[in-house]
C-alpha cells in the first residue's frame, strides 16, 4: 500500500512507539485505523463511553475493568500512543529477542502481562487483591450461578491457596508464584489478537 | 465400599456381556461344541450324583480362564516393571508374555488353537478402549487442537497409505521381493491397513512417558481418530480390490472418495446423535440410580453398532458419542453413579488392553501364518518409519503456518517415533479376504513384524528418547482454584481485548460458542438442577473440599487416632492461642497495653471455664499420649449417653437398588429433635456473655439440609455426623448469642471438631470479656469474614500438629514462636 508511509508519518513520535512497543509498521497502521473507527468524533482520544460503544465488551464480565485499564488513574482520556502501549502487553513473547541486561523489561515480559491481569482485580490499587476485590470478580464471573455464600468460601479459599504470608490479601508477588508457567504459555503466548493481525498484514 | 461392590458387579457385566462371545472368536475349534446331551444318555446307566460337564461350561470357561490369565500376565508385568525398572513398556512386555503363553499352548497341542479373529476384537475388545479414550478425553485441549488432529488424523494417514503402498509396490515392480501375487491395488489396501497409529498402543506407551499436554493429545487425538479414517480407507481400497483393476474408472474413485467423507463425517455425526440421546437419558434417570451408569456403556455400545450396521465408521461414532456427552452425563449423574461409570469403564478398557496384547503374542505362534519374504517384510518396515516421519514433519510444517503456538521439532520427533502400529492394523489385515488377496498371510506376518518392532523396539526406546531430547514433560501441577480463576479471568480479557481490536479470533469463536452451549444445549441436555450448580469453578471449590477433608480424616486415621480427643489442655491451649492471636492480629497496639490484664483473665477464666463445664472435645492429634484412663472412660461415656442409639428392627440388610441401608426420614427428625432440647437446657443453664449473631456454620448447614432434602440416601455411617451438624446449625439458627463453648455443656452431644468452625480459624471467635467494651470487639474485618467453612480444614490439620503436647501457660510465652512452625507446614 502507499499510504503506509504517509499514514506513519501522521502519528506523531512513531519510532519511539514502535521501539517501545515491539509493534511493526503494519501493526501500528491497523491499531491506528481501529482507534480511529472507535473514536467516532475524532478528538483524537478516547474515552470510556466510545468503550462502551462496543457491543461485546458491553457483555463482557468484566469488561469495564479492562476498559478501566487503559485510563490512567485520574485520565478521562486515553490518546493514540497509550492506546498502543496498553495492547502491546498482549503481544506473544519474542523467544528470540536477544537478552540484553540494559534494556528495560519490554512491555510484553511474563511479569508485565500478569500485572496487567493484577491490576484487574486490584480496583484499588493498593497492591494488593483484598478478600472484598476478589469477591467482586468472582461475582462478575460467576454471576448468578453460585450463591453469596458459596462465592464467599471460594474467595475465602482462593485467597488461603495464594497468600503466603497470611495477611488474607493477595498481593503481586503471590499472585505471580501461583501462576504457573503454563498459564502463561496458554493465554498469553496464544494472544491471539496480535497474531491474527499479523497474519493479515 | 459401595463403588467397588459395584464394580464386582459391573466386570461380571463385562465377563458375561462382552466377552462372552469371545471364545469363540478365540477357539478356532469352534465346532468342538457338540450337543452335551448326547454322551450323558449313553452312558446313563444309574442316577450320576456328580457329573463331569465340561461341554456345558466350556465356551464360557475358556473365555475366562483366558480373562483370568490376561489379568494374572498384566498383574506379573506390573510387579515386575517395579523391578525390571520401568525401561520395557507394559504392553511390549504383555505381548512377549503373549509369545510364552502362545508357545505353553502350541507345545501341548501343537497347533494354535487360540488366535485373536477380527470380530472378537472388533465388536467384543475394541469398543470399551475407544469408549474409555473419549469418555475421558480432556475436552478443551482437544478441541482447541482439533484442526492440528484432523488434519494428522485424515492427511496423515492417507499419506501413509497411499506412499507406503506405492513405495512397496515401486519395490516389487523393481523385482526387490521376487515373486509375488500382489498387483497395486492390494499394496494400496496393505498400505491402508499399517498406515494407522494405533490409540492403545501409543497411550500405553505415551502415558508412561508424560510428554507435555499438546503434544499429548497430538499423538493420542491422532491415533484415536486416524484409526476410523485407516478403517475407512481399508473399506474403500478392499471394495475397489473387489471391484477388480480394470474396472475402476475416474467415477468409481471419484465415488470412492465421497464414500470417505460419506463413511467419515456420517460416522462422526452419529457418534453426536448417541451422545445427545445418552444425555437426554441421564436427564431423567433419577429414579433408577443404581443403572444409570450402565446406559453410558450401553448406549456408547449401541452407537458403535449402528454405525457398522449403517456401514459408517464405528469408531469415529463411538469416538464422537463419548467426547461429546462426557459433559452433559456427568452432570446429569449422581457422583457415584460418575464414579462408578468412571472406574468400571478403566476396568473395561483395561481389561481388553491387556487381552489385545497378549493375543498379539499369543497369535504370533502358530507356523500357519508365517510366510517369509525378506524384501516385503524389510521394506516394509522401512516405508512405516520414513514415511511416518517425512508425513509428521510435512504436516507439521504446514501446519505451523497457521498455529499460534508452533508444534516444535523436537515434538515432531517424538510424535514421528511414536507411531505405534498395533491391534487395528493386525484386525484388519486378518479380516483381508483370502480369495481376493493371494498373499493374505504374508501380509498378516508383515503386519504382525510391523506391531511388534514398533511397539517393543519403539516403544522401548520411547522413554530414553525422550529424556534424551529433553522433550518439555507435563508440568505437573496441583489442581488450584486461583489458577483456574485466573484462566477464567484470561479468557475474558482476551475475548475483550479482541473486541478492543476489532477481531474475530479464536476467542470470539470460543466465546459464542460457549452462549451458545449454555442458553441452548445445555438447557436441553441438563438436569435444571445440574445447570444450576455446574459452574466449572465451583465444581473444582467442591472437589477441592472433598478431597480436603477425605485426608484429613485419613491423615487423622493414620495418626492413631481419628484425633477426637477430649482433653482439658488442648482445649485450652486452642483458646488461648485464638485469643492471642486474634488480638496480635487485630488490634496490636492494645495487645501491648492490656497483655498482662488480658493473660491474668485468660489464665483465671479460661481454664475456669472450660474446668467448669464439659471440656471441649478437641482434635489434638497427638492428644493420645498424654491422654488417661479417666478421659477414656469419660468420653466413652458420653458417646454411650449422647449419640443416637439406632433402631435395627425395622432395617433391612440387603436393598436390591440402594446400596446405603439408611435411617429414615423420622429418624433424622427424631436425632434433630433431640439435640434441639438438649441445645435448649443447656442454653438454660449456661446464659453467659452475650455474642455477635453467627453465622458461622450456616453455609455449610444448609449445604447438608439441602443434600439431605433432594432425598439421596448417601448418610451411610453419619450417623453421628447428621446429629452435629444439625446441632451446630441449629445452634446458630436458635440459640445465637452464646458462647459457643459454653453450649457443648451435658448434653450437647459430640463436638465433632471438623464442623466446629471456631476452632478451624483463630481469628474470629469472640469472647464475651471481648465484648464487654466496645474498644476490644472484633474489629469489622472478623465480622466481615465470619462466615467461615470448612474449607480452613487444610491448614487445620498442620496447625493441631504444631501445637499439640504444649503446655497452655507455656502457650503465651512462645506466641511469636510458635507462628513460625505453623507456617513452615503450611509451606511444606
Amino acid at each position: 500500500m502507499g499510504s503506509t508511509s504517509s499514514t506513519l508519518l501522521k502519528i506523531p513520535n512513531v519510532e519511539v512507539l514502535m521501539q517501545e512497543t515491539g509493534f511493526s509498521p503494519a501493526h501500528i497502521i491497523r491499531l491506528h485505523d481501529r482507534f480511529k473507527a472507535l473514536d467516532k468524533k475524532g478528538r483524537g482520544h478516547l474515552c470510556p463511553q466510545d468503550f462502551g460503544a462496543i457491543k461485546e465488551l458491553a457483555m463482557n464480565p468484566i469488561g469495564d475493568r479492562i476498559i478501566g485499564a487503559f485510563f490512567s488513574p485520574g485520565k478521562e482520556t486515553v490518546d493514540f500512543h497509550t492506546f498502543v502501549k496498553i495492547l502491546a502487553h498482549f503481544r506473544p513473547v519474542d523467544k528470540n529477542r536477544p537478552k540484553e541486561p540494559n534494556s528495560p523489561e519490554p512491555i510484553n515480559s511474563r511479569s508485565n502481562k500478569l500485572r496487567f491481569a493484577f491490576q484487574l482485580y486490584d480496583q484499588d490499587k493498593d497492591g494488593k487483591i483484598s478478600r472484598d476485590e476478589l469477591l467482586k470478580v468472582l461475582r462478575a464471573m460467576l454471576g448468578m450461578q453460585v450463591t453469596e455464600e458459596q462465592l464467599e468460601s471460594i474467595a475465602d479459599r482462593t485467597i488461603q491457596e495464594a497468600d503466603l504470608d497470611r495477611d488474607d490479601a493477595i498481593s503481586f508477588e503471590e499472585f505471580r508464584k501461583v501462576s504457573p508457567e503454563i498459564l502463561h504459555s496458554r493465554c498469553f503466548i496464544k494472544a491471539p489478537v496480535i497474531m491474527l493481525m499479523e497474519r493479515d498484514c | 465400599m459401595a463403588s467397588s461392590v459395584y464394580l464386582c458387579l459391573l466386570r461380571a457385566v463385562f465377563l458375561v456381556c462382552f466377552v462372552n462371545p469371545l471364545i469363540q472368536g478365540l477357539s478356532g475349534d469352534a465346532n468342538v461344541v457338540q450337543n452335551p446331551h448326547h454322551e450323558l444318555e449313553e452312558n446313563l446307566t444309574g442316577l450320576p450324583i456328580v457329573t463331569f460337564k465340561w461341554h456345558h461350561v466350556q465356551t464360557p470357561y475358556l473365555v475366562i480362564i483366558w480373562v483370568f490369565v490376561a489379568g494374572l500376565a498384566k498383574l506379573s508385568v506390573i510387579e515386575l516393571n517395579h523391578h525390571v525398572t520401568s525401561v520395557i513398556p507394559e504392553s511390549g512386555l504383555l505381548i512377549i508374555l503373549g509369545f510364552i503363553l502362545g508357545g505353553i499352548v502350541w507345545g501341548a497341542g501343537k497347533a494354535q488353537t487360540f488366535k485373536l479373529l477380527p470380530p472378537t476384537f472388533f465388536y467384543y475388545l475394541l469398543p470399551q478402549i475407544i469408549l474409555d479414550a473419549s469418555y475421558f478425553m480432556p475436552n478443551k485441549l482437544f478441541f482447541s487442537n482439533l484442526g492440528a488432529i484432523l488434519i494428522y488424523a485424515i492427511f496423515g494417514t492417507c499419506w501413509n497409505a497411499a506412499t507406503v503402498g506405492l513405495s512397496l509396490w515401486g519395490c516389487y515392480e523393481a523385482g526387490a521381493m521376487g515373486n509375488l501375487d500382489i498387483g497395486l491395488l492390494q499394496f494400496l489396501l496393505f498400505g491402508s491397513l499399517i498406515a494407522a497409529v494405533d490409540p492403545v498402543a501409543v497411550i500405553a506407551v505415551f502415558e508412561e512417558v508424560h510428554v507435555n499436554e499438546v503434544l499429548f493429545i497430538l499423538v493420542f487425538g491422532e491415533s484415536l481418530l486416524n484409526d476410523g479414517v485407516t478403517v475407512v480407507l481399508y473399506n474403500v481400497f478392499d471394495a475397489f480390490v473387489a471391484l477388480g483393476g480394470p474396472k475402476i474408472d475416474a467415477a468409481e474413485i471419484f465415488k470412492g472418495i465421497f464414500s470417505f467423507v460419506v463413511v467419515a463425517f456420517g460416522g462422526s455425526f452419529l457418534g453426536v446423535v448417541f451422545a445427545i440421546l445418552l444425555s437426554l437419558l441421564t436427564r431423567c434417570t433419577k429414579h433408577i440410580q443404581i443403572i444409570e451408569a450402565g446406559f453410558v456403556f450401553v448406549v456408547g455400545y449401541l452407537a458403535y453398532l449402528t454405525a457398522e450396521m449403517l456401514s459408517l465408521s464405528a469408531i469415529l461414532s463411538i469416538t464422537f458419542c463419548g467426547i461429546c456427552c462426557q459433559k452433559y452425563v456427568n452432570a446429569n449423574m449422581d457422583e457415584k453413579s460418575v464414579t462408578t461409570v468412571r472406574h468400571a469403564m478403566k476396568v473395561l478398557a483395561n481389561g481388553s488392553e491387556t487381552m489385545i496384547f497378549v493375543f498379539l503374542g499369543v497369535t504370533a505362534i502358530d507356523t500357519e501364518i508365517w510366510v517369509w519374504n525378506t524384501g516385503f517384510i524389510l521394506l516394509t518396515l522401512l516405508f512405516v518409519f520414513i514415511y511416518r516421519i517425512i508425513g509428521v514433519f510435512l504436516l507439521t510444517w504446514m501446519l505451523n503456518k497457521f498455529r499460534l503456538v508452533p508444534i516444535e521439532v523436537i515434538d515432531q520427533v517424538v510424535m514421528s517415533y511414536g507411531g505405534l502400529r498395533g491391534a487395528v492394523a493386525y484386525g484388519l489385515a486378518a479380516m483381508l479376504d483370502e480369495d481376493k488377496i493371494p498373499e493374505k498371510n504374508l501380509m498378516i506376518s508383515t503386519t504382525l513384524i510391523v506391531v511388534y518392532f514398533t511397539v517393543i523396539l519403539q516403544g522401548l526406546t520411547m522413554k530414553p528418547l525422550v529424556q534424551w531430547l529433553k522433550v518439555k514433560r507435563a508440568a505437573h501441577s496441583d489442581l488450584k482454584l486461583i489458577e483456574k480463576l485466573n484462566n477464567r479471568a484470561f479468557d475474558h480479557i482476551l475475548a475483550a481485548v479482541e473486541d478492543i481490536c476489532g477481531r474475530i479470533g479464536d476467542n470470539w469463536w470460543t466465546r459464542g460458542w460457549n452462549r451458545f452451549e449454555e442458553n441452548y444445549i445445555s438447557w436441553l441436555l441438563m438436569k435444571p438442577k445440574a445447570r444450576r450448580n455446574r459452574d466449572y469453578l465451583f465444581s473444582i471449590f467442591h472437589k477441592l473440599n472433598l478431597e480436603d477433608a477425605v485426608n484429613y480424616v485419613s491423615e487423622g486415621e493414620r495418626q492413631g487416632s481419628l484425633g477426637f480427643i477430649r482433653s482439658d489442655e488442648a482445649a485450652n491451649v486452642d483458646f488461648k492461642k485464638q485469643f492471642d492471636s486474634e488480638f496480635t492480629d487485630v488490634m496490636p497496639d492494645i495487645m501491648v497495653d492490656m497483655s498482662n490484664y488480658e493473660l491474668e483473665i485468660e489464665n483465671v477464666s479460661v481454664t475456669s471455664i472450660v474446668k467448669d463445664t464439659i471440656p471441649s472435645v478437641s482434635l489434638d492429634i497427638h492428644g493420645h499420649d498424654r491422654k488417661n484412663a479417666v478421659d477414656d472412660i469419660n468420653a466413652h461415656h458420653l458417646l454411650q449417653q449422647h449419640l443416637y442409639r439406632s433402631r435395627k428392627n425395622h432395617r433391612h440388610k440387603y436393598s436390591r437398588s440402594h446400596f446405603s441401608i439408611n435411617q429414615s426420614e423420622d429418624e433424622v427428625q427424631e436425632i434433630f429433635q433431640r439435640t434441639m432440647r438438649s441445645r435448649l437446657e443447656s442454653f438454660k443453664s449456661a446464659k453467659m456473655g452475650v455474642n455477635p449473631a453467627k453465622k458461622i456454620t450456616k453455609h455449610h448447614k444448609k449445604e447438608l439440609t439441602h443434600k439431605m432434602a433432594n432425598g439421596h440416601p448417601d448418610g451411610t455411617g453419619h450417623l453421628y455426623g447428621d446429629e452435629v451438624d444439625s446441632a451446630v446449625g441449629s445452634e446458630t439458627g436458635a440459640i445465637r448469642g452464646t458462647f459457643m463453648r459454653d453450649m457443648y455443656t451435658v448434653g450437647a452431644g459430640i463436638e465433632n471438631p471438623v464442623f466446629l468452625p471456631d476452632m478451624d480459624s483463630p481469628t474470629h471467635s469472640s469472647l464475651p470479656w471481648l465484648m464487654e467494651t466496645e474498644a476490644v470487639a472484633p474489629s469489622q474485618r472478623a465480622q466481615r469474614r465470619l462466615p467461615w467453612t470448612p474449607n480452613r480444614l487444610r491448614r487445620l490439620a498442620p496447625m493441631r500438629i504444631s501445637t499439640c503436647s504444649t503446655d497452655s501457660f507455656l502457650m503465651a510465652d512462645l506466641e511469636e514462636h510458635e507462628e513460625q512452625p505453623q507456617t513452615d507446614h503450611e509451606e511444606m
